[in-house]
């Protein structure tokens, strides 16, 4: 107990400052603020590997990790659909993921927010649309935002977030 | 291991690799006979694929390759009559081949002798008459997806329910099925169902050029990129002869072993917090992004897609770099160190790693258990150890084992591999010569077949690449260790609580997109 408590003490806080990326600080700072002043309430995220590499998954699981601190500033990733604003996307849609896809959707309150994430999720990708790809997401559900890159850094990630806030959230 | 037969010499070829390997052409007698002598003598399975032949000779093609303690051994059948092609299943051999025969059949329309015929990849997204890797089927027409019943094996008694989980699973993970049957909390069985982030990855391959297939090679499984980039690229550059640059074959080690540590971190910090242990994923998660922060300053970038390419590598080292990267190693040698004894010495989750989970070591090994997983239930394979290739061969990495085959094991394996990892790469940073960091690759002859073999995380990967006219693809297979360990995985949870699962998943961590493919 003695070690995880000094442990924890050296380690400190991370969240603030970033140390390498200068931009992520800025990024997360606003995103609290506007979360606050927009929606009152945390952001709730429901995540969707509609056939990706897996690689979309690591960063955006790297959101949680101490720099980011993402679930500190009111987003929060949650179980069901049900509970989520906002969807995050990712891979090509396979044709095996298709309908859990779909499924997941409707089960979504309204407004339903989508965000394709990674190139595979805006455009296709490498696999592009085949036998067994329906290429970007937006073929099969609709799509308010998307966040590119293979895979795409935290930081972009978090900017996406913050873009949805103020776009799709602020009439509400 | 003594091979009891031996196979004619002009039915013996060599083949372009990055190890000893070599091809042989057998009957359906040699090839179930090999299969049955491979098993008793601890042969190691380690991939099956076909290939559409009959524009080029009227046949189809199936090939199995087996680990040998000297060399590769490349099995290649013709399964005969093509309106019924048909060849020896080698599930009872080796239990992991019938998911490769399914997937095999569902791609090509060859069938094993096996019965088990329940779609595998196909999961109703395009019709069973199609079959997406022969040649003549245009791999870029869709088909309305068509749900089709997919039976589970169903358990009977009293008390026994199922719970169904999946495809869409609650976090940030891939999809798969899982369907348990349990009495009360206890798992009486497990029967997985996987293929949903199947993305026609091998069609893909032969709508590329060879130059470019790295790329997609490396997007089989994220976690798995420089692994898969690297396999491609050895098996590419066997085939055309070139010789990669001392200084760029220790950039890619160095750039697989920071892969493994990146993996390695973010699991033990996961494995923590599926035993409760929020601590652990903190602490984890922060030292895998410090590497990951790194990789930035010394590849180019956080993961490494398209760091190693036909020839060599994207970027070269910077000098800084190098001393920065060697301070780091010190930190996160300490930081490591510090967290495994405060993991060792918690009793709350010991009491979760320990017994859960448990694969004995004679059910591993003749399930034919193989890397990470592998070695926590002491079946002794890294092929960086038992089969090094440059410049492992003169690394001289240390095998990691255990015996007790349970969660805690998994995660002391990962504990001694950042270890042997971080020495690797400060041998390989010590060592780095100057000197070019690519070479060009000439267009390869056609119709050449090479094979490259790579230790990644998880265990083997392999690219199997047979080359088209004019730098053309023919045929490109890529297999992942996960095929091997994910039917481990439902015994492994035998005898379980259901809540321990998710724990002992993760002590597994198998990609299923590089099982999908």
């Amino acid at each position: 107990m003695f070690d995880t408590l000094s442990t924890m003490l050296r380690t400190g806080i991370l969240t603030e400052p970033a140390p390498v990326s200068t931009e992520a600080p800025v990024v997360i700072e606003t995103l609290q603020k506007d979360l606050r002043n927009i929606l009152g309430r945390a952001l709730c995220l429901r995540h969707v590997d509609a056939g990706s590499c897996n690689g979309c998954e690591l960063e955006i699981q790297a959101l949680n990790n101490p720099y980011y601190n993402l679930e500190g500033v009111g987003v929060k990733f949650v179980a069901s659909p049900r509970h989520a604003d906002l969807l995050l996307v990712t891979g090509p849609v396979s044709v095996n993921m298709e309908e859990a896809l779909r499924r997941t959707y409707d089960a979504m309150p309204d407004p339903k927010i989508v965000m394709a994430v990674g190139d595979c999720g805006a455009c296709g990708g490498i696999f592009g649309t085949s036998y067994a790809s329906r290429g970007r997401v937006a073929n099969i559900v609709p799509v308010n935002h998307t966040v590119s890159g293979c895979p795409p850094e935290p930081t972009a990630l978090l900017r996406g977030i913050l873009q949805i806030v103020r776009s799709k959230f602020s009439d509400s | 291991m003594h091979m009891s037969f031996d196979f004619p010499a002009q039915a013996t070829r060599q083949l372009p690799s990055n190890l000893a390997c070599r091809c042989v052409k057998v009957d359906a007698a040699s090839w179930r006979r090999a299969a049955e002598e491979l098993s008793a003598s601890g042969g190691r399975f380690l991939t099956l694929w076909g290939a559409d032949d009959r524009g080029r000779d009227g046949r189809f093609r199936i090939y199995a390759a087996y680990l040998l303690p000297q060399d590769v051994l490349v099995l290649e059948h013709d399964p005969g009559d093509v309106a019924n092609p048909t060849y020896p299943s080698l599930a009872s051999q080796f239990p992991s081949a019938l998911r490769m025969e399914r997937a095999i059949y569902d791609l090509l329309g060859v069938a094993s002798t096996e019965p088990d015929n329940r779609g595998w990849l196909r999961h109703g997204g395009w019709p069973e008459t199609v079959f997406p890797l022969r040649r003549d089927v245009d791999g870029t027409q869709q088909y309305p997806v068509v749900s089709e019943a997919y039976p589970f094996l169903q358990v009977e008694g009293d008390g026994v329910h199922e719970i169904a989980v999946g495809p869409v699973h609650a976090g940030i993970i891939e999809p798969g099925n899982f369907r348990f049957s349990v009495v009360g909390e206890k798992v009486l069985r497990l029967e997985e169902r996987l293929g949903y982030t199947h993305k026609g990855i091998a069609k893909r391959f032969e709508e590329m050029r060879q130059h470019d297939g790295y790329r997609l090679a490396a997007r089989l499984s994220g976690d798995s990129a420089a692994a898969f980039s690297w396999a491609y690229c050895a098996a590419l550059e066997a085939i055309a002869g070139t010789v990669c640059p001392p200084r760029a074959t220790n950039l890619r080690a160095l750039a697989l072993e920071h892969e493994r540590l990146a993996n390695h971190l973010g699991d033990l910090g996961a494995l923590g917090n599926d035993a409760g242990f929020a601590f652990g994923l903190t602490q984890f998660s922060r030292l895998k992004e410090d590497l990951l922060r790194t990789n930035v300053a010394a590849f180019g970038a956080r993961y490494l897609m398209d760091y190693i390419l036909p020839g060599g590598v994207a970027l070269d080292l910077p000098e800084h770099a190098s001393r920065a990267l060697l301070d780091q190693y010190l930190t996160l040698e300490r930081d490591v160190k510090n967290l495994r004894s405060i993991y060792d010495e918690h009793g709350g989750l010991q009491d979760r790693f320990r017994e859960a989970g448990r694969l004995e070591k004679d059910l591993a090994a003749k399930l034919g258990a193989i890397g990470l997983v592998g070695r926590a239930s002491d079946v002794c394979c890294d092929l960086r150890v038992d089969h090094p290739w440059a410049p492992y061969d003169r690394l001289k990495a240390t095998l990691v084992t255990q015996t007790s085959g349970d969660v805690a094991a998994r995660v002391q394996v990962r504990f001694g591999e950042i270890g042997e990892s971080l020495q690797l790469c400060r041998m390989l940073l010590e060592d780095v010569s100057s000197g070019p960091i690519r070479t060009e690759v000439p267009l390869a002859e056609p119709d050449r077949l090479g094979v490259g073999l790579i230790e990644g995380w998880r265990g083997p990967v392999m690219i199997a690449l047979e080359t088209g006219p004019d730098g053309a693809i023919r045929r490109c297979h890529a297999h992942d260790s996960s095929w091997q360990n994910w039917p481990l995985l439902e015994y492994a949870v035998l005898g379980n609580i259901v809540p321990d699962f998710p724990l002992i998943n993760k002590s597994f961590n198998l990609s299923y997109s590089g099982h999908d493919g």
